[in-house]
């Protein structure tokens, strides 16, 4: 009768996974999904720590050490999501992810243990074996790629590649192949010392697949290792035979899959190419965009404020710029300022705006700016015709016209946001560096664009103040 | 290569979850707005933490001498628990944002 209450829940566990995600996929239901996906996730804890029997037909046991994990695990989860800054929320996704695979890991680790437990060495199924490495392997290479990532994220680690990286790592992968096969066919005498050398190459190899790769591609990588987590989870399900975490496993892996897909096409770049890495480089960006440059004019911000306040169409395009300038609320603020006064204000959000999907949408969502504000790219570059002034925040390479024009460039295909089709262009910068990709924008230099340096929650302060005496 | 058809047999149910689910998955997520794509992997962060079941089943059946297992069961319900609970959680601070207000 308990097993088959415990079958009963994991089935409605895993239907409330596929729903809750089904759900997530349209605003209006989605955070009814996320909890929707939760009560299941709390369902099948439950009846995992009371119902479950395990092959020997005994309950679980140890319930003192698994509560005490549970609470100093919701406690330290909550504590940090709830607390962790709206600009900050990327890694703290990718640091989650990186929490499991170091768990599916570690299942592995003690469960290969067990397999040789003195006294129960009866013969071992060489598919359960392939089954633990694969988790273990799986499992370490998401945790360590995911702490990078996260590193990278907050700045604490840099891009860093070496001649050859992809050799090494090639061969990391040829041999972590071959050691796993060797310990699942090859009945080694040691199996121990084996498994904790296949531990460490994949966490080096997680370590050294992430390095290479740029800061700006973060995203594609989390979402990536999320998808590789999910299938360390599966690994799992085949383990125990345990259907709630196949499909929970196997439903994010190919979401993930997707979804990491989705993000490269959005910038126009292959999956390949993004881990590849070809930006970064800039050797090749630099030499074209010296002889281009030329000169830009700067605007003040009375003047900008003077034009932006007697437009009749504004147009802001958000980026990292204003992430890291925490100038949400003053952007919000300057907005409601401006419609007051009756100017139409939209903001045109690139699909990679800020360092992941959506970023800027949740931002800007934080500081109230109704949903309906927020074109999306097509949309936007349908109204960029007939805007009066487009303010650009700390974006860059969404903006560059050499995405559209210039074969050689390396964002060449990229769709971007036209925003040089609008009367009037100002670009909010804190200097005239080049953005993310490394490479010069033209579009700083063409007549119809000032520029306007400076931090962007400084300056949409001061813009705001202007506004208000006009 | 007998023991892999073997097992093919004794597992195909599993097997058809894994080619469904695959469906399923790229299905559900595929007409999604980019607006969503951070909060939906966020959320799908937090359903793969679903490998904390793994976690309390290697927990539970630790025997209580074991000290290696019941240490390395404990950190990875910690860790799996961090995964699935701060993922809900960091999914519904994202989504709250989205409410409509009047």
């Amino acid at each position: 009768m308990e097993q088959q209450i415990l079958t009963i829940l994991y089935l409605a566990s895993s239907v409330t996974f596929i729903i809750g995600l089904k759900m997530l996929s349209s605003p209006a239901t989605a955070r009814r999904g996320n909890w929707l996906a939760a009560a299941g996730m709390t369902a099948a804890i439950l009846g995992t720590i009371f119902l479950y029997r395990g092959s020997d037909g005994n309950h679980l046991g140890n319930h003192l050490w698994i509560f005490a994990g549970l609470l100093i695990g919701t406690f330290m989860g909550t504590y940090a999501a709830k607390t962790v800054k709206m600009t900050a929320m990327p890694e703290m996704v990718s640091l989650f992810n990186g929490m499991g695979g170091a768990c599916a890991a570690l299942i592995s680790v003690v469960e290969f243990g067990h397999l040789h437990h003195p006294g129960d060495a009866t013969g071992t199924d060489p598919l359960v074996l392939t089954t633990i490495l694969l988790g273990l392997v799986i499992g370490s290479v998401s945790f360590a790629g995911s702490m990078v990532a996260w590193g990278k994220l907050n700045g604490r680690v840099k891009d860093f590649a070496f001649p050859g990286q992809h050799l090494v790592n090639n061969g990391a992968v040829l041999l972590m192949s071959g050691l796993a096969a060797y310990l699942v066919m090859g009945h080694p005498t040691d199996p121990y010392l084996l498994f904790h050398v296949l531990l460490v190459i994949a966490l080096v190899y997680g370590v050294l697949f992430v390095l290479p790769i740029g800061g700006a591609d973060m995203p594609v990588v989390i979402s990536l290792l999320n998808s590789f987590t999910g299938v360390a989870a599966a690994c799992g399900g085949f383990l125990y035979g345990n259907k709630v975490m196949l499909t929970g496993g196997i439903l994010v892996g190919a979401a993930g899959t997707l979804l990491t897909i989705l993000m490269c096409r959005a910038m126009n770049r292959s999956l390949l190419n993004v881990l590849i890495g070809s930006f970064g480089g800039g050797s090749s960006a630099g030499g074209a965009a010296a002889a281009t440059g030329g000169s830009y004019k700067e605007i003040s911000v009375s003047d900008t404020a003077m034009v932006m306040a007697y437009a009749n169409k504004v147009m802001i395009v958000p980026g990292y710029g204003l992430a890291v300038a925490q100038a949400q609320h003053a952007c919000h603020e300057l907005e409601k300022a401006l419609e007051a006064r009756g100017v139409d204000v939209r903001y045109a959000i690139h699909p990679v705006a800020g360092r992941m999907p959506g970023h800027m949408n949740v931002l800007l969502a934080e500081s109230d700016v109704a949903y309906d504000k927020l074109l999306e790219m097509e949309q936007a570059n349908e109204e960029f015709r007939t805007t009066d002034v487009v303010l650009v925040l700390g974006a860059n390479d969404v903006v560059n016209p050499a995405a559209k024009v210039d074969p050689a460039s390396p964002i060449y295909g990229m769709p971007i946001l036209e925003v040089e089709e609008a009367k009037t262009v100002i670009v909010n910068k804190r200097s005239m560096k080049p953005g993310y990709a490394g490479i010069e924008n033209q579009l700083f230099f063409q007549p119809k664009t000032s520029m306007l340096f400076g931090d962007a929650k400084k300056v949409l302060q001061d813009i705001l103040a202007e506004v208000r005496n006009v | 290569m007998e023991s892999f058809i073997d097992w093919l047999g004794s597992h195909q149910d599993m097997l058809y979850v894994v080619l469904l689910m695959v469906f399923v998955g790229i299905e559900v997520i595929g007409r999604v707005p980019s607006v969503l794509h951070t909060p939906l992997m966020s959320g799908a962060n937090a359903i793969h933490g679903v490998v904390i079941i793994g976690a309390i089943i290697v927990m539970g059946q630790a025997s209580s001498d074991n000290i290696p297992a019941l240490v390395l069961g404990f950190l990875a319900v910690v860790l799996g628990t961090l995964n699935v609970v701060g993922g809900f959680v960091v999914t519904d601070r994202m989504l709250e944002m989205f409410r409509k207000k009047k």
